[in-house]
Protein backbone atom coordinates (compact mmCIF):
# COMPACT_ATOMS: atom_id res chain seq x y z
CA UNK A 1 0.00 0.00 0.00
CA UNK A 2 1.54 3.40 -0.86
CA UNK A 3 2.12 5.58 2.18
CA UNK A 4 2.19 9.33 2.69
CA UNK A 5 5.79 10.39 2.13
CA UNK A 6 5.67 13.79 3.84
CA UNK A 7 8.11 14.36 6.70
CA UNK A 8 5.26 14.80 9.17
CA UNK A 9 3.56 11.59 8.06
CA UNK A 10 6.81 9.61 8.20
CA UNK A 11 7.50 10.95 11.67
CA UNK A 12 3.99 10.11 12.80
CA UNK A 13 4.41 6.54 11.56
CA UNK A 14 7.84 6.28 13.21
CA UNK A 15 6.40 7.54 16.49
CA UNK A 16 3.44 5.17 16.37
CA UNK A 17 5.78 2.24 15.71
CA UNK A 18 7.75 3.03 18.87
CA UNK A 19 4.67 1.88 20.78
CA UNK A 20 3.78 -1.15 18.62
CA UNK A 21 5.56 -4.28 17.40
CA UNK A 22 6.27 -3.54 13.72
CA UNK A 23 8.61 -0.97 12.21
CA UNK A 24 7.08 1.83 10.14
CA UNK A 25 7.14 1.69 6.32
CA UNK A 26 9.77 3.51 4.31
CA UNK A 27 12.90 2.45 6.21
CA UNK A 28 15.86 0.75 4.63
CA UNK A 29 19.00 -1.14 5.68
CA UNK A 30 21.77 -2.94 3.81
CA UNK A 31 19.95 -6.21 4.55
CA UNK A 32 16.28 -5.24 4.27
CA UNK A 33 15.14 -8.18 6.42
CA UNK A 34 16.99 -6.57 9.36
CA UNK A 35 14.93 -3.37 9.41
CA UNK A 36 12.82 -4.65 12.32
CA UNK A 37 15.92 -5.58 14.37
CA UNK A 38 17.43 -2.17 13.75
CA UNK A 39 14.22 -0.32 14.52
CA UNK A 40 14.17 -2.14 17.84
CA UNK A 41 17.25 -0.17 18.89
CA UNK A 42 15.25 3.06 18.71
CA UNK A 43 12.28 1.52 20.47
CA UNK A 44 14.50 0.19 23.25
CA UNK A 45 16.36 3.50 23.60
CA UNK A 46 13.13 5.45 24.03
CA UNK A 47 11.61 3.03 26.53
CA UNK A 48 14.83 2.40 28.43
CA UNK A 49 15.87 6.05 28.75
CA UNK A 50 12.45 7.16 29.98
CA UNK A 51 12.19 4.18 32.30
CA UNK A 52 15.59 5.01 33.83
CA UNK A 53 14.61 8.67 34.18
CA UNK A 54 11.54 7.57 36.11
CA UNK A 55 13.59 5.17 38.25
CA UNK A 56 16.01 7.98 39.08
CA UNK A 57 13.06 9.99 40.41
CA UNK A 58 11.46 7.03 42.24
CA UNK A 59 14.30 4.85 43.56
CA UNK A 60 12.35 3.61 46.59
CA UNK A 61 9.36 2.60 44.46
CA UNK A 62 11.81 0.61 42.33
CA UNK A 63 13.21 -1.07 45.47
CA UNK A 64 9.72 -1.84 46.74
CA UNK A 65 8.44 -3.52 43.57
CA UNK A 66 11.75 -4.81 42.17
CA UNK A 67 13.59 -3.67 39.03
CA UNK A 68 11.79 -6.01 36.64
CA UNK A 69 8.29 -5.07 37.77
CA UNK A 70 9.31 -1.40 37.87
CA UNK A 71 10.30 -1.57 34.18
CA UNK A 72 6.83 -2.92 33.32
CA UNK A 73 5.22 -0.29 35.52
CA UNK A 74 7.29 2.42 33.84
CA UNK A 75 6.26 1.18 30.41
CA UNK A 76 2.58 1.42 31.31
CA UNK A 77 3.06 4.85 32.89
CA UNK A 78 5.08 6.25 29.96
CA UNK A 79 2.45 5.04 27.49
CA UNK A 80 -0.30 6.63 29.61
CA UNK A 81 1.46 9.86 30.59
CA UNK A 82 4.48 10.51 28.35
CA UNK A 83 6.68 13.47 29.26
CA UNK A 84 5.48 16.71 27.70
CA UNK A 85 8.71 18.62 28.05
CA UNK A 86 12.38 18.02 27.17
CA UNK A 87 13.28 19.08 30.71
CA UNK A 88 12.80 15.90 32.73
CA UNK A 89 13.87 17.39 36.08
CA UNK A 90 10.26 17.52 37.28
CA UNK A 91 8.70 14.87 35.07
CA UNK A 92 6.54 12.26 36.77
CA UNK A 93 4.18 14.25 38.99
CA UNK A 94 1.36 11.98 37.80
CA UNK A 95 3.12 8.79 38.91
CA UNK A 96 1.52 8.77 42.39
CA UNK A 97 -2.09 9.05 41.13
CA UNK A 98 -1.22 6.52 38.41
CA UNK A 99 -0.05 4.04 41.07
CA UNK A 100 -3.14 4.70 43.19
CA UNK A 101 -5.38 3.73 40.26
CA UNK A 102 -3.28 0.92 38.71
CA UNK A 103 -4.95 -2.46 39.48
CA UNK A 104 -1.74 -4.59 39.37
CA UNK A 105 -0.41 -2.72 42.46
CA UNK A 106 -3.73 -2.48 44.32
CA UNK A 107 -2.28 -4.84 46.97
CA UNK A 108 0.43 -2.25 47.77
CA UNK A 109 -1.73 0.68 48.94
CA UNK A 110 1.27 2.60 50.37
CA UNK A 111 3.04 2.97 46.98
CA UNK A 112 1.24 6.15 45.95
CA UNK A 113 2.14 7.92 49.21
CA UNK A 114 5.80 6.87 48.93
CA UNK A 115 5.79 8.15 45.32
CA UNK A 116 4.38 11.49 46.49
CA UNK A 117 7.24 11.74 48.98
CA UNK A 118 9.85 10.97 46.33
CA UNK A 119 8.33 13.56 44.01
CA UNK A 120 8.34 16.16 46.79
CA UNK A 121 12.07 15.49 47.18
CA UNK A 122 12.64 16.17 43.45
CA UNK A 123 10.75 19.44 43.73
CA UNK A 124 12.84 20.46 46.73
CA UNK A 125 16.01 19.54 44.86
CA UNK A 126 15.30 21.96 42.00
CA UNK A 127 13.34 24.69 43.81
CA UNK A 128 14.54 28.29 43.64
CA UNK A 129 17.49 29.42 45.75
CA UNK A 130 17.18 31.72 48.78
CA UNK A 131 19.70 32.81 51.39
CA UNK A 132 18.98 31.63 54.95
CA UNK A 133 18.84 34.18 57.74
CA UNK A 134 21.36 33.73 60.54
CA UNK A 135 19.83 32.40 63.76
CA UNK A 136 20.71 35.69 65.49
CA UNK A 137 18.07 37.42 63.38
CA UNK A 138 15.44 35.77 65.57
CA UNK A 139 16.99 37.31 68.67
CA UNK A 140 14.29 39.93 69.00
CA UNK A 141 11.76 41.04 71.60
CA UNK A 142 8.16 40.26 70.86
CA UNK A 143 8.94 36.96 69.14
CA UNK A 144 5.23 36.17 69.04
CA UNK A 145 4.56 38.87 66.41
CA UNK A 146 7.25 37.54 64.09
CA UNK A 147 6.22 36.24 60.67
CA UNK A 148 8.61 34.24 58.53
CA UNK A 149 9.30 33.61 54.87
CA UNK A 150 10.34 29.97 54.59
CA UNK A 151 12.70 28.56 51.98
CA UNK A 152 11.10 27.95 48.53
CA UNK A 153 12.11 24.28 48.70
CA UNK A 154 10.17 23.64 51.93
CA UNK A 155 7.23 21.27 51.61
CA UNK A 156 5.09 19.80 54.38
CA UNK A 157 4.26 16.20 53.67
CA UNK A 158 1.38 14.20 55.16
CA UNK A 159 0.33 10.67 54.19
CA UNK A 160 -2.36 8.37 55.51
CA UNK A 161 0.01 5.42 55.00
CA UNK A 162 3.33 5.16 56.93
CA UNK A 163 5.14 6.45 53.83
CA UNK A 164 7.85 8.38 55.71
CA UNK A 165 8.78 5.30 57.75
CA UNK A 166 8.84 3.12 54.63
CA UNK A 167 10.94 5.64 52.73
CA UNK A 168 13.45 5.95 55.58
CA UNK A 169 13.71 2.18 55.94
CA UNK A 170 14.78 2.00 52.29
CA UNK A 171 17.62 4.51 52.56
CA UNK A 172 21.23 3.27 52.78
CA UNK A 173 21.67 2.04 56.36
CA UNK A 174 17.95 2.46 57.05
CA UNK A 175 16.48 0.44 59.92
CA UNK A 176 13.67 -1.92 58.97
CA UNK A 177 11.79 -2.22 62.24
CA UNK A 178 8.06 -2.68 62.76
CA UNK A 179 6.01 0.14 61.22
CA UNK A 180 3.76 2.36 63.29
CA UNK A 181 0.37 2.96 61.69
CA UNK A 182 0.03 6.24 59.76
CA UNK A 183 -0.62 9.02 59.22
CA UNK A 184 3.02 10.06 58.75
CA UNK A 185 4.22 13.66 58.63
CA UNK A 186 7.51 15.10 57.41
CA UNK A 187 9.24 18.32 56.56
CA UNK A 188 10.94 18.04 53.14
CA UNK A 189 13.38 20.75 52.12
CA UNK A 190 16.79 21.48 50.66
CA UNK A 191 19.46 22.40 53.18
CA UNK A 192 22.19 24.97 52.36
CA UNK A 193 24.60 22.13 51.49
CA UNK A 194 22.00 20.99 48.86
CA UNK A 195 21.10 17.83 50.76
CA UNK A 196 17.37 17.20 50.52
CA UNK A 197 16.17 16.40 54.01
CA UNK A 198 13.14 14.32 54.96
CA UNK A 199 12.61 15.07 58.65
CA UNK A 200 9.78 13.12 60.34
CA UNK A 201 7.65 15.44 62.48
CA UNK A 202 4.70 14.97 64.81
CA UNK A 203 1.22 16.25 63.88
CA UNK A 204 1.57 19.26 66.21
CA UNK A 205 4.82 20.40 64.59
CA UNK A 206 3.22 19.85 61.18
CA UNK A 207 0.41 22.22 62.25
CA UNK A 208 2.86 24.83 63.55
CA UNK A 209 4.89 24.72 60.32
CA UNK A 210 1.75 24.88 58.18
CA UNK A 211 0.66 28.00 60.03
CA UNK A 212 4.09 29.62 59.66
CA UNK A 213 4.26 28.76 55.98
CA UNK A 214 0.80 30.26 55.58
CA UNK A 215 2.07 33.56 57.02
CA UNK A 216 0.79 33.29 60.60
CA UNK A 217 2.86 35.03 63.30
CA UNK A 218 4.84 32.75 65.57
CA UNK A 219 2.48 33.50 68.45
CA UNK A 220 -0.48 32.34 66.39
CA UNK A 221 1.32 29.25 65.11
CA UNK A 222 2.13 28.34 68.71
CA UNK A 223 -1.60 27.93 69.38
CA UNK A 224 -1.35 24.53 67.59
CA UNK A 225 1.54 23.06 69.62
CA UNK A 226 4.89 23.86 71.18
CA UNK A 227 6.77 25.71 68.38
CA UNK A 228 10.22 24.76 69.66
CA UNK A 229 10.70 21.60 67.52
CA UNK A 230 9.56 23.48 64.41
CA UNK A 231 11.93 26.40 65.07
CA UNK A 232 14.80 24.04 65.78
CA UNK A 233 14.31 22.29 62.44
CA UNK A 234 13.98 25.55 60.51
CA UNK A 235 17.11 27.02 62.05
CA UNK A 236 19.20 23.87 61.85
CA UNK A 237 18.56 23.54 58.11
CA UNK A 238 18.67 27.22 57.18
CA UNK A 239 15.02 27.35 56.10
CA UNK A 240 14.05 30.85 57.30
CA UNK A 241 14.90 33.33 54.55
CA UNK A 242 13.20 36.51 55.81
CA UNK A 243 11.27 37.80 58.82
CA UNK A 244 8.92 40.68 59.33
CA UNK A 245 6.52 41.97 61.94
CA UNK A 246 3.04 43.27 61.63
CA UNK A 247 0.24 42.00 59.42
CA UNK A 248 0.96 39.93 56.33
CA UNK A 249 1.74 42.34 53.47
CA UNK B 1 30.37 34.26 21.30
CA UNK B 2 34.07 33.74 22.05
CA UNK B 3 35.41 30.37 20.89
CA UNK B 4 36.08 27.19 22.81
CA UNK B 5 39.80 26.54 23.28
CA UNK B 6 41.29 24.09 20.80
CA UNK B 7 41.99 21.58 23.52
CA UNK B 8 40.24 18.73 25.32
CA UNK B 9 37.04 18.96 27.33
CA UNK B 10 34.87 16.59 29.32
CA UNK B 11 31.14 16.24 29.72
CA UNK B 12 30.49 17.43 33.28
CA UNK B 13 29.10 14.87 35.73
CA UNK B 14 28.09 16.08 39.22
CA UNK B 15 29.98 13.21 40.88
CA UNK B 16 33.23 14.69 39.50
CA UNK B 17 32.60 18.22 40.77
CA UNK B 18 35.13 18.11 43.61
CA UNK B 19 37.80 16.42 41.47
CA UNK B 20 37.45 19.14 38.81
CA UNK B 21 37.42 21.98 41.35
CA UNK B 22 40.55 20.55 43.00
CA UNK B 23 42.56 20.87 39.76
CA UNK B 24 41.51 23.98 37.85
CA UNK B 25 43.27 24.28 34.51
CA UNK B 26 43.39 20.53 33.86
CA UNK B 27 40.58 20.64 31.31
CA UNK B 28 40.26 22.89 28.28
CA UNK B 29 36.50 23.16 28.70
CA UNK B 30 33.42 21.52 30.15
CA UNK B 31 30.27 20.56 28.30
CA UNK B 32 26.82 20.29 29.87
CA UNK B 33 23.46 19.13 28.63
CA UNK B 34 21.39 22.30 28.70
CA UNK B 35 18.21 20.56 29.85
CA UNK B 36 19.83 19.45 33.13
CA UNK B 37 20.25 23.11 34.11
CA UNK B 38 16.72 24.31 33.56
CA UNK B 39 15.52 23.88 37.13
CA UNK B 40 14.90 27.02 39.21
CA UNK B 41 17.83 26.52 41.59
CA UNK B 42 19.71 24.03 43.71
CA UNK B 43 22.95 22.10 43.26
CA UNK B 44 23.12 22.07 39.42
CA UNK B 45 23.25 25.86 39.22
CA UNK B 46 25.56 26.20 42.21
CA UNK B 47 28.05 23.74 40.72
CA UNK B 48 27.86 25.27 37.27
CA UNK B 49 28.40 28.79 38.60
CA UNK B 50 31.46 27.60 40.52
CA UNK B 51 32.90 25.67 37.55
CA UNK B 52 32.24 28.53 35.14
CA UNK B 53 34.73 30.76 36.95
CA UNK B 54 37.66 28.61 35.80
CA UNK B 55 36.39 26.80 32.71
CA UNK B 56 35.27 27.51 29.20
CA UNK B 57 31.76 26.12 28.69
CA UNK B 58 30.03 24.31 25.87
CA UNK B 59 26.25 24.22 26.11
CA UNK B 60 24.97 21.11 24.37
CA UNK B 61 21.23 20.85 23.86
CA UNK B 62 19.32 17.60 23.51
CA UNK B 63 15.81 19.05 23.62
CA UNK B 64 15.13 21.23 20.57
CA UNK B 65 14.07 18.49 18.15
CA UNK B 66 15.50 20.53 15.26
CA UNK B 67 14.89 17.67 12.83
CA UNK B 68 11.20 17.50 13.72
CA UNK B 69 8.45 18.26 11.22
CA UNK B 70 6.65 20.37 13.81
CA UNK B 71 7.61 23.89 14.84
CA UNK B 72 10.21 24.49 17.54
CA UNK B 73 9.13 24.73 21.18
CA UNK B 74 9.32 28.49 21.81
CA UNK B 75 9.22 28.12 25.59
CA UNK B 76 12.23 25.84 25.33
CA UNK B 77 14.05 28.35 23.13
CA UNK B 78 13.37 31.00 25.79
CA UNK B 79 14.84 28.75 28.46
CA UNK B 80 17.95 28.21 26.33
CA UNK B 81 18.32 31.93 25.83
CA UNK B 82 18.06 32.51 29.58
CA UNK B 83 20.73 29.87 30.22
CA UNK B 84 23.03 31.45 27.61
CA UNK B 85 22.58 34.89 29.14
CA UNK B 86 23.27 33.55 32.61
CA UNK B 87 26.36 31.44 31.88
CA UNK B 88 27.72 33.01 28.65
CA UNK B 89 28.94 29.74 27.12
CA UNK B 90 31.62 29.73 24.41
CA UNK B 91 29.51 27.41 22.26
CA UNK B 92 25.97 26.16 21.76
CA UNK B 93 25.30 22.95 19.86
CA UNK B 94 22.34 20.70 19.03
CA UNK B 95 21.57 17.62 16.96
CA UNK B 96 20.44 16.70 13.47
CA UNK B 97 17.61 14.60 14.92
CA UNK B 98 14.08 14.79 16.28
CA UNK B 99 12.84 13.95 19.78
CA UNK B 100 9.28 15.23 20.13
CA UNK B 101 6.09 14.21 18.46
CA UNK B 102 2.93 16.16 19.12
CA UNK B 103 3.14 16.97 22.80
CA UNK B 104 5.16 13.85 23.69
CA UNK B 105 8.86 14.05 24.50
CA UNK B 106 10.72 10.85 23.54
CA UNK B 107 14.13 11.47 25.16
CA UNK B 108 16.09 9.99 22.25
CA UNK B 109 17.72 11.32 19.09
CA UNK B 110 15.62 9.90 16.26
CA UNK B 111 16.58 9.83 12.56
CA UNK B 112 15.08 11.69 9.61
CA UNK B 113 15.09 11.40 5.83
CA UNK B 114 17.35 13.77 3.90
CA UNK B 115 15.03 15.37 1.34
CA UNK B 116 14.32 18.79 -0.07
CA UNK B 117 11.43 19.07 2.37
CA UNK B 118 13.43 18.18 5.49
CA UNK B 119 16.30 20.40 4.35
CA UNK B 120 13.96 23.39 4.16
CA UNK B 121 12.43 22.59 7.57
CA UNK B 122 15.78 22.18 9.30
CA UNK B 123 17.28 25.29 7.74
CA UNK B 124 14.27 27.27 8.96
CA UNK B 125 14.69 25.78 12.44
CA UNK B 126 18.43 26.44 12.59
CA UNK B 127 17.90 30.02 11.44
CA UNK B 128 15.18 30.47 14.06
CA UNK B 129 17.45 29.08 16.81
CA UNK B 130 20.36 31.35 15.83
CA UNK B 131 18.05 34.33 15.62
CA UNK B 132 16.39 33.62 18.97
CA UNK B 133 19.60 32.84 20.84
CA UNK B 134 21.62 35.57 19.16
CA UNK B 135 24.55 33.30 18.35
CA UNK B 136 25.83 30.84 15.77
CA UNK B 137 25.04 27.25 16.64
CA UNK B 138 26.81 23.99 15.84
CA UNK B 139 24.77 21.10 14.43
CA UNK B 140 25.92 17.55 15.22
CA UNK B 141 25.96 14.65 12.74
CA UNK B 142 23.91 11.70 14.07
CA UNK B 143 24.65 8.03 14.71
CA UNK B 144 21.92 6.06 12.93
CA UNK B 145 20.73 2.46 12.68
CA UNK B 146 18.39 2.84 9.68
CA UNK B 147 18.07 4.98 6.59
CA UNK B 148 15.00 6.23 4.71
CA UNK B 149 13.87 5.17 1.26
CA UNK B 150 12.83 8.77 0.58
CA UNK B 151 16.29 10.28 1.19
CA UNK B 152 17.65 12.04 -1.88
CA UNK B 153 20.66 13.72 -0.23
CA UNK B 154 23.77 12.19 1.27
CA UNK B 155 24.22 13.14 4.91
CA UNK B 156 27.42 15.08 4.18
CA UNK B 157 25.85 17.08 1.33
CA UNK B 158 22.79 17.69 3.51
CA UNK B 159 24.94 19.08 6.34
CA UNK B 160 27.02 21.16 3.92
CA UNK B 161 23.86 22.68 2.46
CA UNK B 162 22.51 23.53 5.94
CA UNK B 163 25.81 25.29 6.67
CA UNK B 164 25.65 27.15 3.36
CA UNK B 165 22.06 28.29 3.86
CA UNK B 166 22.14 29.17 7.56
CA UNK B 167 25.76 29.99 8.37
CA UNK B 168 25.71 27.54 11.27
CA UNK B 169 28.75 25.50 12.23
CA UNK B 170 29.03 21.76 12.71
CA UNK B 171 29.86 19.50 15.58
CA UNK B 172 31.66 16.50 14.12
CA UNK B 173 31.06 13.39 16.22
CA UNK B 174 33.73 11.00 14.94
CA UNK B 175 32.24 8.06 16.84
CA UNK B 176 28.89 8.74 15.17
CA UNK B 177 30.62 8.65 11.78
CA UNK B 178 32.18 5.28 12.61
CA UNK B 179 28.93 3.89 14.05
CA UNK B 180 26.87 4.97 11.01
CA UNK B 181 29.53 3.80 8.53
CA UNK B 182 29.68 0.38 10.14
CA UNK B 183 25.90 0.13 10.40
CA UNK B 184 25.23 1.22 6.82
CA UNK B 185 28.34 -0.52 5.41
CA UNK B 186 30.00 2.57 3.94
CA UNK B 187 33.58 3.81 4.22
CA UNK B 188 33.99 6.34 7.06
CA UNK B 189 36.97 7.87 5.24
CA UNK B 190 34.84 8.60 2.19
CA UNK B 191 32.27 10.22 4.50
CA UNK B 192 34.95 12.35 6.17
CA UNK B 193 36.44 13.27 2.79
CA UNK B 194 33.02 14.68 1.85
CA UNK B 195 32.36 16.30 5.23
CA UNK B 196 32.51 20.12 5.26
CA UNK B 197 35.37 20.21 7.76
CA UNK B 198 35.88 23.97 7.45
CA UNK B 199 32.61 24.44 9.35
CA UNK B 200 33.55 22.20 12.28
CA UNK B 201 33.71 24.07 15.59
CA UNK B 202 33.96 21.08 17.90
CA UNK B 203 34.64 17.34 17.81
CA UNK B 204 32.96 14.68 19.94
CA UNK B 205 34.59 11.35 20.78
CA UNK B 206 32.66 8.61 22.56
CA UNK B 207 32.42 4.86 22.99
CA UNK B 208 29.92 2.47 21.48
CA UNK B 209 28.75 -1.10 21.95
CA UNK B 210 28.39 -3.86 19.38
CA UNK B 211 25.50 -6.18 18.55
CA UNK B 212 25.79 -8.93 15.97
CA UNK B 213 23.13 -9.05 13.26
CA UNK B 214 23.00 -11.88 10.69
CA UNK B 215 24.55 -9.50 8.13
CA UNK B 216 27.31 -8.28 10.46
CA UNK B 217 27.92 -5.79 13.26
CA UNK B 218 25.41 -3.20 14.41
CA UNK B 219 27.11 -0.56 16.55
CA UNK B 220 25.09 1.27 19.21
CA UNK B 221 26.08 4.79 20.21
CA UNK B 222 26.01 4.27 23.99
CA UNK B 223 28.43 6.93 25.32
CA UNK B 224 29.22 4.22 27.86
CA UNK B 225 32.69 2.91 26.95
CA UNK B 226 36.22 4.07 26.07
CA UNK B 227 36.69 5.56 22.61
CA UNK B 228 37.38 2.67 20.20
CA UNK B 229 40.74 2.41 18.42
CA UNK B 230 39.35 2.92 14.87
CA UNK B 231 37.68 6.12 16.11
CA UNK B 232 40.99 7.39 17.49
CA UNK B 233 42.59 6.71 14.10
CA UNK B 234 39.84 8.57 12.23
CA UNK B 235 40.12 11.44 14.71
CA UNK B 236 43.88 11.74 14.11
CA UNK B 237 43.25 11.76 10.35
CA UNK B 238 40.68 14.53 10.71
CA UNK B 239 43.12 16.62 12.78
CA UNK B 240 45.77 16.22 10.09
CA UNK B 241 43.42 18.11 7.78
CA UNK B 242 41.91 20.61 10.22
CA UNK B 243 44.60 21.26 12.81
CA UNK B 244 43.59 21.27 16.49
CA UNK B 245 39.87 21.61 17.27
CA UNK B 246 38.00 21.71 20.60
CA UNK B 247 37.49 18.03 21.41
CA UNK B 248 35.09 16.50 23.90
CA UNK B 249 35.26 13.09 25.53
CA UNK B 250 31.59 12.14 25.89
CA UNK B 251 30.81 9.46 28.48
CA UNK B 252 27.23 9.61 29.78
CA UNK B 253 26.26 6.09 30.88
CA UNK B 254 28.18 3.78 33.24
CA UNK B 255 30.30 6.83 34.00
CA UNK B 256 33.78 5.74 35.14
CA UNK B 257 35.98 7.36 37.79
CA UNK B 258 37.48 10.72 37.00
CA UNK B 259 40.99 9.36 36.35
CA UNK B 260 39.68 7.13 33.55
CA UNK B 261 38.09 10.17 31.91
CA UNK B 262 41.31 12.13 32.36
CA UNK B 263 43.33 9.42 30.62
CA UNK B 264 40.90 9.48 27.67
CA UNK B 265 41.23 13.26 27.61
CA UNK B 266 45.04 12.98 27.74
CA UNK B 267 44.99 10.67 24.72
CA UNK B 268 42.99 13.25 22.77
CA UNK B 269 45.26 16.04 24.00
CA UNK B 270 48.34 14.20 22.72
CA UNK B 271 46.80 13.96 19.25
CA UNK B 272 45.83 17.64 19.40
CA UNK B 273 49.42 18.58 20.26
CA UNK B 274 50.77 16.51 17.38
CA UNK B 275 48.31 18.15 15.02
CA UNK B 276 49.25 21.59 16.38
CA UNK B 277 52.96 20.97 15.72
CA UNK B 278 52.28 19.65 12.23
CA UNK B 279 50.15 22.67 11.37
CA UNK B 280 52.67 25.11 12.82
CA UNK B 281 55.46 23.52 10.74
Amino acid sequence: MPHDLSHAAQQGAFHAALWSSDPPPGLSAPSPEEVALRFKVYRNNVHHSLSRALAARYPVIEQLVGAEFFAALARAFIAAVPPRDPVLLLWGAEFAPFLAAFPPVAHLPFLADVARLEYARARACHAADAQPLPAAALDTPDLGALRMVLHPSLALFRAQMPAVQIWRAHQPGGQRGPLQPGPDHALIARAPDFTVIVAPIDPGTFAVLSALQGGAPLGGAADHADPAPALTLLLRHGLITAIHKGPTP
Amino acid sequence: MPELPRSTGLGFKPEHFHAIMAKPGTLGFLEIHAENYMGAGGAPHAMLAALRRDHALSLHGVGLSIGGAQGLDLAHLDRLRALIRRYQPESFSEHLAWSSHGAAWLNDLLPLPYTGETLATICAHVAQVQDHLGCRMLLENPATYLTFETSTWSETDFLAEIVRRTGCGLLLDVNNVFVSATNHRFDPRAYLAAFPLAAVGEIHLAGHSTEELPSGALLIDTHGAPVADPVWTLYAEVLERTGPLPTLIEWDTDVPDFDTLLSEAARAQALLSTAGQAHAA
